[in-house]
C-alpha cells in the first residue's frame, strides 16, 4: 500500500447523496480477477449515455480536476465489492470527502490508501460552494494533523480516524502483516476455546 | 450490567486487544464466492502465505453463473473465466466449494443456513454486504471487503473496532398479508438508509419471535440497507429445530450440549443499547419502494411523498415517477422472486399459494429464481413448480441472478420490475432497469394482474400468513 502523509490538490464536486457502490462500479464489470483496471469504468453510467460521453457528468468536465472527490452524504452505501475503492485509486483519487460514509466502503478505501475524510454538513456545502465558483481552488488533507483546509478560505475542519488506521496509513503498512505476526494469540485463542 | 446478544458473541470471540487500536476478532465460519475472492487468493499468493484454516472456509458459484442450461459451458467468457478461478483457487488450496452442478450450489446466504454452517454465537464473514443474513440464528454475520477476505485467509481473524449496539423492537401483530419483507422495508423506510451506520443492530420483539427463520433471514438480510452493519435476532426454540438435523449441524450429545450454550446467548434484562426504536405491527403494510434506494419506500395504498431536494428529484425522474403519484395500479411488465433476500421455500409457498389457479397477466414477465439447487428440489416436490408453470412464471435454476444482473438476467432500459431483492439502485437490475421493491406476495399479485394491487384487499379469503 502506499503511505499517505498531506495532499495539496485541487478537487471534484460530486454533490449527490447516497452514492452507492453500484454507481461507483457497475455490477457488470466485476468480472475481472485482478484489481486493475477498474478506474475506467468509474461512475460508467453517470459517465456514458448511449455509448457517448456525458458532458453533464462532472468528470467528463476539464474545468473540475485533482485527485479529491467531494461528494454528497453517505457516500459508498450498498455492497462490499471493494472494486468501489479499486476504481476510485484507479482513477486517480487519494480522498473522497462527504459527510458521512458507509462502514464497509470506508474500511475498504482505507485498505487501498484511499483516504475517506467526513466533514461536517455545513462544511460540506462550502466546500462544495467554493470549488464550484472557483474550480481553480486547492485543498489540503493533512493526515498527521488530521486536518482538511481549503486553500485562501477559512474552511478548515479536524477529522477523526482510528489511531491504528492512521499509522497504516503514514507507513503504508496493512492489516495482513499485522493479523500474520500474531499468529500466536490465535492459535492460543483456539486452544482455549470450549465450546 | 447485562450484556446484549451482540456483546455476548464477540466478546467470545476477541483475540485480543491492541492498544489504543481495533481489536484482533476470530472469525469461525467464512463463505466465499467467485466474483470477490480471486484478488484475495492472487494476494496471499503474492505475499506467499498460506490459508490458515481451510476447513473453516466454504466456497459457491452464485453472483455470476446463468439461471438456464447450468450443465453447459457458461457462454459469457469473462463469467466462464471468474467461475473457472474459484474453481481453480479452491483446488489449489483445498477450499470446499459447492460450485455450478452440486446439489448444495446457490446463493451463499441461501447455502449455508440450509446446510446448518451457520449457527448460533457463531461469527460468519463473506465477501459480499448481505452477509447479515445469517443473524437471524443469533451469529454475528457481515460483510466484508476483498483485502479482509485475504486477512481471515491468512489469519481466520480481522482487526475490528466493536460496533455500536441498536435494538428494533416491533410488538403486536402483523395484519394478514403484511410479510417479513414488508416489515423490514418499513422500519428502513422510517430510519433512513443510513440510520444504521456504525452499529450492529437486534431486532426484538413479538413480531420476530412469531416469525419462521425464513422469515428472521429476510430482516436482518437488509440491515445493511440502513447502514447497519449486520443485525441479530435472538437464537429460540424456533432456531434451534431449524438447526437440528441440517447436513452440518452438530448431532447427538453434541447437538444438546450446543443448544444450553445458545440458550445463554440471548440479551440480558439489564442490558442498556446505544439506540433503541419501537414499532407497532399494526402500523405496518404492505410496502413498495418507488426511489432509487431502499429506505424511499412506502405503503402500498401511499402516495409518493413531496420533497424539494435534488437528489430526491434526480431519484424520481430516474423512476420515472412524480411527486404524489401512487403507485397502486401502475402498470408493470416484469415481475422477479429470488435473490438472498426472499428465495427460500417458505417465499415461493407463498407466492404459490396466492398464485394457484391463477394465470399471469399477458404484459408481464415474470421469473422464479430459487436460492439453491436445494430449494429448487423442494419446489418441485411440492408441486410448487408446476403452479408456477401453469401460470405462466418462468422457473429458473439458482443463482443471484436479476438481483445484480451480473449475468443475462436483466431487466430492459425503462422498463419497471417489482422485484424481491433488497436493493433498488440505479441500474441495479441492468442498465436503466426501474426497480420496485416489495414481498414475494405483491410481486406474485402484481404478475397476476399486470399491475400493482393491494394484496390486503386480495387476500382476505386466502389463508394467508
Ligand atoms: S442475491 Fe443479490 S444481494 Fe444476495 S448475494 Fe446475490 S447479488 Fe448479493
Amino acid at each position: 500500500m502506499e503511505k499517505f502523509t498531506t495532499l495539496t490538490s485541487r478537487a471534484i464536486p460530486l454533490p449527490i447523496e447516497n452514492i452507492d457502490t453500484d454507481q461507483i462500479i457497475p455490477a457488470r464489470f466485476l468480472k475481472a480477477i485482478s484489481k486493475a483496471g477498474f478506474g475506467e469504468n468509474l461512475f460508467r453510467d453517470w459517465r456514458y449515455k448511449d455509448g457517448k460521453e456525458n458532458a453533464d457528468f462532472v468528470l467528463n468536465n476539464t474545468t473540475y480536476q485533482g485527485k479529491i472527490l467531494v461528494a454528497g452524504d453517505n457516500f459508498g452505501c450498498g455492497s462490499s465489492r471493494e472494486h468501489a475503492a479499486w476504481a476510485l485509486t484507479d482513477y486517480g483519487f487519494k480522498v473522497i470527502v462527504s459527510s458521512y460514509f458507509a462502514d464497509i466502503f470506508k474500511g475498504n478505501a482505507l485498505n487501498n490508501g484511499l483516504l475517506p475524510v467526513q466533514v461536517s454538513p455545513e462544511v460540506l456545502k462550502e466546500m462544495l460552494s467554493v470549488i464550484k465558483a472557483n474550480p481553480q481552488t486547492n485543498v489540503i488533507v493533512n493526515l498527521e494533523e488530521q486536518y482538511i483546509a481549503v486553500e485562501g478560505t477559512g474552511i478548515k475542519e479536524s477529522f477523526e480516524i482510528d489511531a491504528y488506521k492512521k499509522m497504516c496509513l503514514m507507513n503504508g503498512y496493512d492489516d495482513i502483516d499485522f493479523l500474520v505476526s500474531n499468529k500466536d494469540k490465535i492459535e492460543a485463542f483456539e486452544a482455549s476455546r470450549t465450546i | 450490567m447485562g450484556k446484549t446478544l451482540f456483546d455476548k458473541v464477540w466478546d467470545s470471540h476477541v483475540v485480543h486487544q491492541v492498544e489504543n487500536g481495533p481489536q484482533i476478532l476470530y472469525i469461525d465460519k467464512h463463505l466465499i464466492h467467485e466474483v470477490t475472492s480471486p484478488q484475495a487468493f492472487n494476494e496471499l499468493e503474492e505475499r506467499n502465505i498460506p490459508l490458515f484454516r481451510k476447513e473453516q472456509i466454504v466456497a459457491t458459484a452464485d453472483h455470476n453463473v446463468p439461471t438456464k442450461d447450468q450443465h453447459l459451458p457458461i457462454q459469457d467468457l469473462l463469467s466462464k473465466k471468474q467461475v473457472e478461478m474459484l474453481t481453480e483457487n479452491c483446488d489449489k488450496h483445498g477450499v470446499t466449494l459447492y460450485g455450478l452442478g452440486h446439489p448444495y450450489q446457490g446463493i451463499v446466504h441461501v447455502m449455508a443456513p440450509e446446510l446448518g454452517i451457520t449457527q448460533p454465537g457463531m461469527t460468519m464473514v463473506c465477501g459480499d454486504s448481505h452477509t447479515s443474513t445469517h443473524g437471524a440464528f443469533g451469529t454475528i454475520a457481515f460483510g466484508i471487503g476483498t483485502s479482509q477476505v485475504a486477512q481471515v485467509f491468512a489469519s481466520q481473524c480481522l482487526l475490528l473496532s466493536k460496533p455500536k449496539s441498536m435494538r428494533i423492537t416491533v410488538n403486536g401483530k402483523l395484519k394478514k398479508g403484511v410479510l417479513p419483507k414488508d416489515v423490514i422495508l418499513y422500519i428502513i423506510a422510517q430510519l433512513g438508509t443510513n440510520s444504521g451506520t456504525g452499529y450492529f443492530v437486534e431486532y426484538a420483539g413479538d413480531v420476530f419471535e412469531n416469525m419462521t427463520m425464513e422469515g428472521r433471514m429476510t430482516v436482518c438480510n437488509m440491515s445493511i440497507e440502513m447502514g447497519a452493519r449486520g443485525g441479530m435476532i435472538a437464537p429460540d426454540e424456533t432456531t434451534f429445530n431449524y438447526v437440528k438435523g441440517r447436513e452440518f449441524a452438530p448431532k447427538g450429545e453434541d447437538f444438546n450440549k450446543k443448544v444450553s450454550y445458545w440458550k445463554t446467548l440471548p440479551t440480558d434484562a439489564d442490558a442498556t443499547f446505544d439506540k433503541e426504536y419501537t414499532f407497532d405491527a399494526a402500523d405496518i403494510a404492505p410496502m413498495v419502494t418507488y426511489g432509487t434506494n431502499p429506505g424511499m419506500g412506502i405503503k402500498i395504498t401511499e402516495r409518493i411523498p413531496s420533497k424539494d431536494d435534488v437528489s430526491f428529484e434526480k431519484s424520481l425522474e430516474y423512476m420515472g415517477l412524480q411527486k404524489g403519484e401512487k403507485l397502486l395500479g401502475k402498470q408493470i411488465n416484469y415481475v422477479f422472486i429470488g435473490s438472498c433476500t426472499n428465495s427460500r421455500i417458505e417465499d415461493f409457498r407463498i407466492a404459490a399459494e396466492y398464485i394457484k389457479g391463477k394465470q399471469k397477466a399477458a404484459n408481464v414477465n415474470a421469473l422464479i429464481v430459487p436460492g439453491s439447487q436445494q430449494v429448487a428440489q423442494q419446489i418441485k416436490e411440492e408441486g410448487i413448480q408446476a403452479v408456477f408453470e401453469d401460470a405462466g412464471f418462468e422457473m429458473r435454476q439458482s443463482g443471484c441472478s436479476a438481483c445484480l444482473g451480473m449475468n443475462e438476467d436483466k431487466i430492459p432500459a425503462g422498463e419497471y420490475c417489482v422485484s424481491t431483492s433488497n436493493r433498488n439502485f440505479e441500474g441495479r437490475q441492468g442498465q436503466g432497469a426501474r426497480t420496485i421493491l416489495a414481498s414475494p406476495l405483491v410481486a406474485a399479485a402484481t404478475a397476476i394482474a399486470g399491475k400493482i394491487v393491494d394484496v390486503t384487499e386480495e387476500i382476505k379469503e386466502l389463508e394467508l400468513v
